[in-house]
């Protein structure tokens, strides 16, 4: 069978991403008894336990900007964001009504009051908030978390009625180590090459893959992996840019579209970190509990959502970013009324001062329409890297 | 060198000795603050909610906490051009209002509400509980004071219980982060003996605090559980929780409302006793500092007495049985952070407010929603209908900001108010359903 082109694996991904009622998760689901699905926000959960259930983890990014928000806005006012009314919205419109779980990770207190929100609306469904260590001692944030996933693997087995064993977890994280391969390689292809595989592009394939099993868009990501360097594809002379900001409330697909258009190759970004979030392999022969500890404390991405120690080492994730994609600019893209972005962005844009590393910054929601300001905003930008690097 | 201690005159009881008191308090800790640089003592800067002020006196640090000098700052009307200075500095217009008055304070000088310069903290205690914003705002000011910033997690009581394992991580951030560090800095060791005393004064004074909260539940209420109460927690959430100032300040306190109560008399109010109590109203949400004079008169004009308010529980929930425990000190300082108002659940917020409507005998729930306060703002509207649902008591909704004046806008909230006491009026005669 011929490997399908990037056209037509991007537009079974589209359809996967616009698909809100969630059909193949409900399809995986009802193909044998038993089965489970658990729902997860931004930004990090260790799937891998759920996955070692024997469960499906569904990627939950809020409603975008395709759903139609009618009951959601009467739970939240106006400054608080869109991804928590959307959510409100895929549970009470009954578009999540397949799901037997739901986890809220510790990001911020919008998402960690909607744990609570979700138990009185949804109060016969499994749901808990998962929290994670900010501090990154093995014996003391790591004990810590040890404990938080041993109580979380104590309620999956209850949802399975069974044991899940080390055997169960080491497979599930080669499983996840092989997907957050594949990830990283179309992350390193995109900013070696962006216009052969352009970041809205890539964007469907991760998010995608969210919805499904993680064998799937392993393949998926494969597939389009190959499918993209064997096409030939017109180079542009856009400007190679980061952008940062979009960790939770996922930006509307025409907004990356728009950055691509006003001249911009998006060659990294923070969109669904927890599809990379773990930034080594996490060893699959060991206590997989306290390997999976490790991997976070020690080896994990950089987000607002997340204390940083070391005041030297603040915000520079970023511009490793930038050194490592050969990026001439940043774009701060922050939700509005995000607190974790919002606040967070004066200090990196401090840090990317101190490297002479060019910025801009906008807000924009999930359901954000209008992005001729945000095109006209970037291509300004984009000209003045241009005559910034040529002077 | 230990908290000096300011004593009242006697006599002060019979006029508000506690008021006299506290200004004292305040006026002596502000100065205190002050002369750090002078008099070498060292400063440590931490949050309200997670507070852990007997251990920092263990170390004889003195307490700064920006919360309270935000606070400050819109009192005196001040914190609308700190913020202003904050956003043209490029932080954003969408954010906590408490960070932004502390940033442009800070740009302003950091002239504090003595009219002098607040001290460069040595050390930043970010006691991250009840709220995410603290974890940013604590990097903001390690960036400006690049001091040792000590970070020490409160894990959320998402599931309304507390856990082993949580107690357990904390006390190890206790032991192996948050004490070795604050020695470092003090050049104190540390004693656990001075901390059981410490803690044991704290538990005197809950004492009091918690018996003068329950006389809410007297009618009429002889205080008001949230403009009042703003001043009654003042001492015992800030600088003072551990001190013989606070168990003297309480003292009087728990004095002059028992002596309000037995004569029949309600709240004392910026324009002297209250009138006739109308309505008895539990609040849930901080109130508006920029204009609260004005705010607190709508309510007392119209006969409006807060009976009971959560905002008075984000230091601590003494009320629900919490006292500092000299014989566990640090599980207990654990506990205490655990148990802040806003490091509960959504379910266990409104099982509090749900009590005191029953309990205080309330007419209704009042929300005061803050625009940039998302610790507590996400989820009150689903908490304002559950409340309503539960006690059939009406609710209603305002929204107003902390320390930002331009999202005060007293006709609006005045008509809210209004037409809500018309709500309660209509629901006592039988007549209309909640709103
Ligand atoms: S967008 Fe920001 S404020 Fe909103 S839920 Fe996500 S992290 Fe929290
Ligand atoms: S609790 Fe609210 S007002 Fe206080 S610091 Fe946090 S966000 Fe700001």
């Amino acid at each position: 069978m011929s490997n399908p082109t990037t056209t037509e694996i991007v537009a079974r991904a589209q359809e996967l991403y616009e698909d809100l009622n969630f059909t193949a998760a409900r399809e995986w689901k009802d193909a044998e008894p038993g089965r489970k699905v658990i729902g997860y926000l931004p930004v990090y959960i260790p799937r891998e336990l759920i996955h070692a259930a024997g469960f499906l983890p569904l990627g939950i990014m809020g409603g975008g900007d395709n759903l139609e928000v009618i009951h959601g806005d009467a739970y939240y006012q106006s400054y608080i964001c869109r991804i928590p009314r959307s959510t409100v919205e895929l549970g009470v419109s009954g578009r999540v009504d397949f799901v037997d779980g739901m986890l809220f990770p510790s990001i911020c207190d919008v998402i960690r009051n909607l744990s609570g929100m979700w138990k009185m609306l949804f109060p016969e469904v499994y749901s808990k908030y998962f929290d994670v260590p900010q501090t990154y001692k093995d014996e003391v944030g790591g004990t810590f978390y040890i404990g938080e996933m041993r109580e979380l693997l104590h309620d999956l087995e209850e949802l399975a009625g069974r044991k899940i064993t080390d055997d169960d977890i080491n497979a599930s994280i080669a499983a996840y180590n092989e997907n957050r391969q594949l990830v990283n390689e179309l992350y390193a292809l995109r900013a070696a090459v962006p216009w052969q595989a352009p970041a809205s592009e890539a964007y469907l394939i991760i998010r995608a893959g969210l919805a499904l099993p993680v064998q799937k868009p392993s393949v998926m990501l494969r597939q389009y992996i190959d499918a993209a360097k064997a096409e030939e594809r017109p180079m542009k002379d856009n400007s190679k840019v980061v952008v940062t900001g979009m960790f939770c409330e996922q930006p509307p697909l025409n907004l990356i579209k728009s950055l691509e258009l006003s001249g911009c190759y998006v060659v990294d970004d923070d969109f669904m970190l927890v599809s990379r979030w773990l930034t080594k392999d996490v060893p699959t022969d060991g206590d997989p509990v306290y390997e999976l500890s490790q991997a976070f404390l020690h080896h994990s991405m950089s987000t607002a959502a997340k204390y940083e120690p070391d005041l030297a080492e603040k915000g520079q994730f970023l511009v490793r970013s930038v050194r490592e994609t050969g990026a001439e600019g940043v774009i701060f893209a922050s939700t509005s009324f995000c607190d974790p972005a919002l606040l967070d962005r004066p200090m990196l844009q401090n840090v990317l001062k101190d490297a002479d590393i060019p910025f801009i910054a906008f807000k924009y929601a999930e359901n954000s329409g209008q992005m001729q300001p945000i095109r006209e905003q970037a291509g300004t930008f984009v000209d003045s890297i241009k005559l910034w690097s040529a002077a | 060198m230990k908290p000096s201690i300011v004593k009242a005159q006697p006599g002060d009881v019979e006029k508000d000795a506690s008021m006299i008191k506290q200004k004292q308090m305040m006026a002596a800790h502000y100065e205190r603050l002050s002369n750090a640089p002078e008099t070498g003592e060292k400063v440590a800067s931490t949050f309200v909610p997670g507070n852990l002020n007997e251990l920092l006196m263990c170390f004889d640090l003195v307490n700064n906490l920006p919360e309270v000098n935000a606070i400050q700052s819109g009192l005196r009307k001040k914190s609308g051009q700190y913020i202003m200075e904050a956003e043209r500095a490029g932080h954003s217009e969408d954010v906590c209002t408490y960070v932004k008055s502390d940033i442009g304070m800070m740009m302003k000088g950091n002239i504090g509400p003595n009219g002098r310069e607040l001290p460069k903290p040595d050390v930043l205690l970010l006691s991250y509980t009840g709220c995410f914003t603290f974890l940013k705002w604590f990097e903001l000011l390690r960036e400006q004071y690049k001091c040792p910033t000590i970070f020490l997690q409160t894990p959320y009581m998402a599931d309304g219980k507390v856990t082993p394992n949580m107690i357990q991580y904390m006390v190890k951030q206790f032991k192996e982060t948050v004490i070795p560090t604050l020695e470092e800095v003090s050049g104190v060791k540390f004693d656990i003996d001075r901390l059981r005393e410490y803690l044991a004064k704290s538990a005197k004074a809950e004492d009091d605090l918690v018996y003068i909260l329950e006389t809410g539940k007297n009618k009429p209420s002889p205080i008001d559980a949230y403009f009042g109460g703003i001043y009654y927690i003042g001492p015992i959430f800030g600088a003072f929780r551990g001190t013989d100032d606070a168990i003297d300040y309480y003292k009087f306190l728990r004095e002059e409302v028992d002596q309000r109560m037995l004569k029949g008399l309600g709240p004392v109010t910026p324009d002297g006793p209250m009138g006739e109590e109308k309505y008895r109203l539990v609040v849930e949400g901080p109130p508006n500092y920029t204009s609260f004079r004005q705010f607190w008169k709508m309510f007392y004009e119209e006969g409006a007495t807060v009976v009971a308010s959560s905002y008075t529980k984000v230091g601590g929930t003494y009320d629900y049985g919490f006292r500092h425990d000299p014989d566990r000190p640090l599980e207990s300082l654990a506990e205490y952070c655990l148990g802040v108002y806003t490091n509960r659940s959504l379910p266990m917020r409104i099982d509090m407010l749900t009590d005191y409507i029953n309990e205080y005998e309330a007419d209704g729930l009042l929300i005061n929603s803050i625009k940039s306060c998302n610790s507590f703002s996400a989820g009150q509207l689903l908490i304002m209908r559950e409340v309503e649902k539960r006690t059939g008591k009406p609710a209603a909704f305002i929204e107003t900001d902390l320390v930002d004046p331009r999202y005060f806008s007293a006709a609006n909230v005045k008509n809210r108010l209004e037409s809500y006491f018309q709500m309660v009026e209509q629901k006592r005669s039988g007549k209309g359903a909640a709103a």
